[in-house]
């Protein structure tokens, strides 16, 4: 690799790592100072680095200069010297002794921490996604903006916002105890979740950027599936259901970047390590007396790795998603029950229950009717399709429900 | 919008289905509930097993437990649900659905929870 690709590459894998350690040394109030020192490091390596050469081993040059920078910053700083070195004292009587732990295990504990930290009821989902990108992925803000469809005005006033509040409430960036861990679990879980979302149905043209959400959600799961307390059933579920939906990503958009549904996609593209490794994580998540929604989205999301239609596989689906219901609502979960529906029990049976869901906002649900109609009354199913086509937002969306009214 | 709870009643609780049968009813119980969950009308419901199930009875000798509910009566509940609905119309349109009607003689009792919210 040479230096182009080699900073950016380690900015991608090293810079997470140290702001989360020098975060969790300065504590919540300084996220900022972390950041900086963080991003310091990598402007001297592409500084030194052109004139010097790459050095030997680049990333514990790194990490010795970040830690350099760390003491300097708190050898010259008043405001550390009279608030945080007291503290920091305690454990070191001299402020060049204080060790700046980089170890591959200080690193993921304070990863973990960072992602309690950030992942608090008291900020917003959409901050804590943002938060989670710019520390726990090393992502940059017009990166962040692209990736949710923002723009960098935006995203910034809200990190500054969140740290703000995370300040406010003053939130220790620690492990939750034993009692806390499982409230405070269900609300990291739900930020991966969206976080992977966020890539996996992402309008955003950049590829590359919307698989590498996906992934960054996938890296963060499985570090609380690496750590003891946090390695619960839930958490095995939700990276089944990840890797499931991530081994499609090959398939399921064209050369031009359009959707491809999931009738027309190449199988022979579905990634077959990730498949497995899905039915691993499924394997381990089926333990404990909690049924999860994450445990029911995985199965579902395995019937699918399924490509023929059997009944046996329709008949497991929609079961699935009659539980998935009654624990958690969602119109696209009903629209795809019924669509399992009318594959397990027939059209006529599903026309019924459509017509019963009353989600005349969505267009996928008149999408469906015009699936259910298809071939039954092309008329109706025409008439649906362009009530869908009037809703539907977005370019692939207008293209999808267009090449339906010319397929009748 | 209210809460009704729909009691599913059984004619005679002690015949015997077959497990080709029951599996069948258990699917077109769990569609129905999947038909009202897609709807986000569900709120909540359970079945009832026969086994632990005991009938407690005042006679005049004191209480007397009795494995239940067999004995006696014939007519046994097999579950309920709760559901949201706009009216007592609505529920009994949901209570129409429910499988449990294709045997003979059963039942769906509809009846509105009472609100812990309300002024007496």
């Amino acid at each position: 690799m040479n230096q182009e690709e080699l900073i950016p590459h380690l900015f991608r894998t090293e810079f997470r790592k140290i702001t989360a350690v020098l975060c969790k040394l300065f504590g919540i109030d300084h996220i900022e100072i972390a950041e900086d020192i963080a991003s310091a490091t990598f402007l001297s390596a592409l500084e030194t680095w052109t004139y010097k050469g790459i050095p030997e081993n680049p990333t514990a040059w790194l990490y010795a200069v970040a830690k350099n920078k760390a003491i300097n910053y708190l050898n010259r700083n008043h405001l550390f010297n009279n608030k945080i070195i007291k503290e920091v004292k305690q454990a070191a009587s001299e402020v060049q002794e204080i060790d700046i732990d980089l170890s591959d295990e200080n690193i993921k504990d304070s990863q973990l921490q960072m992602l309690f930290a950030i992942c608090h009821p008291s900020i917003s989902t959409e901050a804590q996604i943002g938060l989670s990108l710019r520390i726990l992925c090393g992502f940059g803000i017009e990166e962040i903006a692209n990736a949710l469809l923002s723009n960098k005005e935006t995203i910034n006033k809200r990190l500054f916002r969140a740290k703000e509040k995370l300040r406010q409430e003053k939130i220790k960036i620690e492990f939750p105890n034993e009692t806390e861990i499982n409230k405070r679990l269900e609300t990291v879980l739900t930020t991966l979740y969206l976080l992977f979302n966020e890539g996996y149905y992402s309008e955003s043209k950049d590829a590359v950027l919307r698989e590498d959400l996906c992934l960054e959600a996938m890296r963060l799961t499985k570090l609380l599936i690496e750590n003891e307390q946090t390695n619960q059933p839930a958490v095995n579920a939700m990276l089944s259901l990840m890797c499931f939906q991530s081994s499609r990503f090959e398939a399921r958009k064209n050369k031009n970047g359009e959707m491809i549904l999931y009738e027309d996609q190449d199988e022979k593209l579905w990634n077959a390590e990730l498949i497995s490794k899905g039915v691993y994580f499924l394997h381990k998540a089926a333990h404990g007396n909690r049924l999860s929604k994450y445990h029911i989205e995985a199965s579902i999301a395995y019937w699918y790795t399924i490509k023929n239609d059997t009944k046996e596989k329709w008949e497991n689906i929609l079961q699935l998603f009659n539980q998935l219901l009654q624990i958690e609502y969602s119109p696209i979960a009903a629209l795809n029950r019924t669509y399992a529906l009318s594959k397990a029990n027939g059209k006529q049976e599903a026309i019924a229950e459509a017509e019963k869901l009353k989600l005349t906002n969505n267009h996928f649900y008149f999408t469906l009717l015009g699936e259910l109609y298809r071939d039954i009354d092309n008329n109706t199913a025409k008439e649906n399709f362009q009530k869908a086509l009037i809703l539907a937002k977005t370019q692939t969306d207008k293209q999808t429900i267009q090449k339906k009214i010319d397929n009748l | 919008m209210d809460e009704y709870v729909l009691i599913m009643r059984h004619e005679d609780g002690s015949k015997i289905a077959s497990p080709e049968q029951m599996q069948i009813w258990m699917k077109q119980t769990m569609d129905w509930i999947g038909g009202i969950s897609a709807q986000n009308k569900f709120v909540n419901g359970t079945g009832l097993p026969f086994n632990d199930a005991r009938v407690v009875r005042k006679t005049s000798s004191g209480k007397v437990v009795t494995n239940g509910p067999f004995g006696d009566i014939k007519e046994t509940i097999g579950g309920f649900i709760t559901v949201r609905a706009d009216s007592v119309q609505e529920a009994v349109e949901f209570a129409k659905g429910c499988p449990v009607l294709q045997g003979e003689g059963n039942t769906v009792e509809v009846r509105k929870i009472a609100k812990r919210d309300s002024v007496h």
